[in-house]
């Protein structure tokens, strides 16, 4: 039987945008139990412990959290902007996982003849079309913000506008440096070139100006300003209740998910290991977990930036250390000749 | 198929298009010319030119759009205003479109005249890559006008620091 090549590629990228899909939902679900453990360490609490216990741990209670957000009422404010209001949540989840289409997970495996790449599209663009889909994800907030018809959804989608697009700007300059080292936008080529070692050591200050833009990007303590609960309530997501709700919750976690891949990906040598030991899946999965400890860690510990000290360290701290890392990385290259 | 891609994206765009012309919501028209800017990428990546989707989407939805979603809102201009106030517009508008109806009319001529194939070809662009292609282009053929418009922004960017800076 021959295969109609188109099909095979449809079916082979449908799968996999599945299987993906699934596997973040499921982390997302987790995500929320693991962070209410690690708050309660660091608070010295036990944490959940009633719904489903296996051991120590309420293995249950993101279902039971599930159950209660779905059958909670789906309540919109009488004047709100109903299409938007609906839409925001939706779109917020849907551009959180449109970034992964570009990941590469593991290295190609090949199994009685066919060989399958664990990403779903290596185009020669990944790097930037990362940044695009990053760059349309404050529309979410924004227009959740705005549709919600309340003032402190409003300033919340107005605090995460100017947010989102200032430490954009950084984040990008981060990852130039290593795109220039690469010589390669394409995030395949871009980890096949990290096999002894990885670009974090040639890189020290890009890695650690994309891990405070990428904190920023997905407005997690300490620069929560857009949600700022002791000053907006709940800022964009004031109004929402229910599935939206946790739509919104849920790009959260996912795009804490998606920016620590990326900062394995681009920094930590994505599924290539220590030395260039056993690459795999296991050591990307192993990086992206420490990562999103590192969240929860300083969700529980760090207080929230000022508004004002937020811009000004934005504008004039990240940005000129970002344009000095290119620089510096520039002359470097042109001095080694390569 | 990549004609059915290409009617899809098509059709998306000129409705959207329509509709940012249409509604009477400041931000209801901001989030269609969104979708035109995002549909229009499709058809970029379409005609080979993944850069300039990118770019596409990166700066018109990603940054210049988000900056107008912006103003709207903290101006939260009133649904109904505007039909009295911009009459002098009109005749403006109406010839503004009937230059770009017939820019159009000679684009459209021109795709029926036969033409020589540039050097950028798709098989020459998977070989060398897009993005290599127009970088190698800026710092080569179009370097003069690269830098000029580098200078421009600098100059606007000192400006807008000025203004700013006066109140």
């Amino acid at each position: 039987m021959t295969l109609d090549p188109f099909m095979v590629m449809l079916l082979d990228v449908l799968v996999k945008a599945i299987v993906i899909v699934v596997a973040l939902l499921g982390a997302y679900a987790y995500m929320t139990l693991a962070e209410r453990y690690v708050m309660a360490r660091v608070q010295v609490r036990i944490g959940p412990n009633r719904v489903g216990r296996v051991g120590p741990i309420a293995v249950l209670q993101p279902v039971a959290d599930a159950v209660k957000t779905i059958f909670k009422e789906d309540f919109c404010p009488a004047n709100a902007d109903k299409i938007v209001y609906t839409l925001a949540p939706g779109l917020a989840v849907a551009i959180a996982l449109l970034a992964w289409a570009v990941i590469p997970l593991s290295p190609p495996l090949t199994i009685a003849g066919y060989t399958i790449h664990f990403y779903i599209a290596d185009v020669g663009i990944a790097a930037l079309y990362l940044l695009a889909v990053g760059s349309l994800g404050v529309y979410a907030i924004v227009l959740g913000g705005w549709s919600s018809n309340n003032k402190y959804s409003l300033l919340g989608g107005l605090r995460s506008a100017a947010q989102m697009i200032s430490y954009e700007v950084s984040l990008g300059l981060a990852l130039v440096g290593v795109l220039m080292i690469s010589g390669s936008l394409s995030l395949v080529d871009i980890v096949e070139k990290q096999s002894p070692i990885w670009n974090v050591v040639w890189q020290p200050v890009g890695f650690v100006l994309y891990c405070i833009c990428a904190v920023a990007e997905t407005n997690r303590v300490p620069f929560d300003l857009p949600e700022a609960e002791t000053e907006l309530v709940a800022g964009y997501s004031t109004e929402y209740g229910s599935l939206k709700f946790a739509l919104f919750y849920m790009a959260e976690y996912i795009n804490i998910v998606t920016v620590s891949a990326i900062a394995a990906t681009m920094f930590l040598g994505g599924y290539q290991g220590p030395f260039g030991l056993l690459p795999g899946a296991h050591w990307l999965l192993l990086k992206i977990a420490v990562f999103i400890f590192i969240f929860m860690w300083m969700r529980a510990t760090l207080p929230r930036f000022r508004y004002d000290q937020l811009m000004r360290f934005g504008w004039k701290v990240l940005l000129p250390l970002g344009l000095a890392n290119v620089f510096a990385t520039a002359v470097v290259m042109v001095l080694l000749g390569r | 198929m990549e004609l059915a891609i290409f009617y899809l994206f098509a059709s998306i765009a000129i409705v959207a298009a329509l509709g940012m012309v249409v509604l009477r919501n400041a931000v209801h028209s901001a989030l269609s010319l969104a979708v035109v800017f995002v549909a229009l990428a499709a058809l970029y990546v379409l005609l080979n030119a993944p850069f300039i989707a990118a770019a596409q989407v990166m700066i018109y939805a990603g940054a210049i759009l988000i900056l107008f979603v912006f103003v709207i809102m903290l101006l939260s201009p009133r649904v109904d205003q505007g039909a009295g106030a911009l009459k002098w517009q009109r005749p403006l508008a109406a010839l503004c479109g009937l230059v770009f109806a017939v820019e159009l009319a000679i684009v459209a001529a021109s795709a029926l005249l036969p033409t020589e194939r540039g050097p950028f070809t798709p098989e020459r662009l998977a070989e060398i890559g897009d993005v290599q292609a127009v970088g190698a282009l800026l710092f080569t053929d179009f370097l003069l006008p690269f830098e000029i418009t580098s200078l421009l922004l600098l100059v606007a960017m000192v400006g807008v620091i000025v203004l700013a800076k006066k109140r």
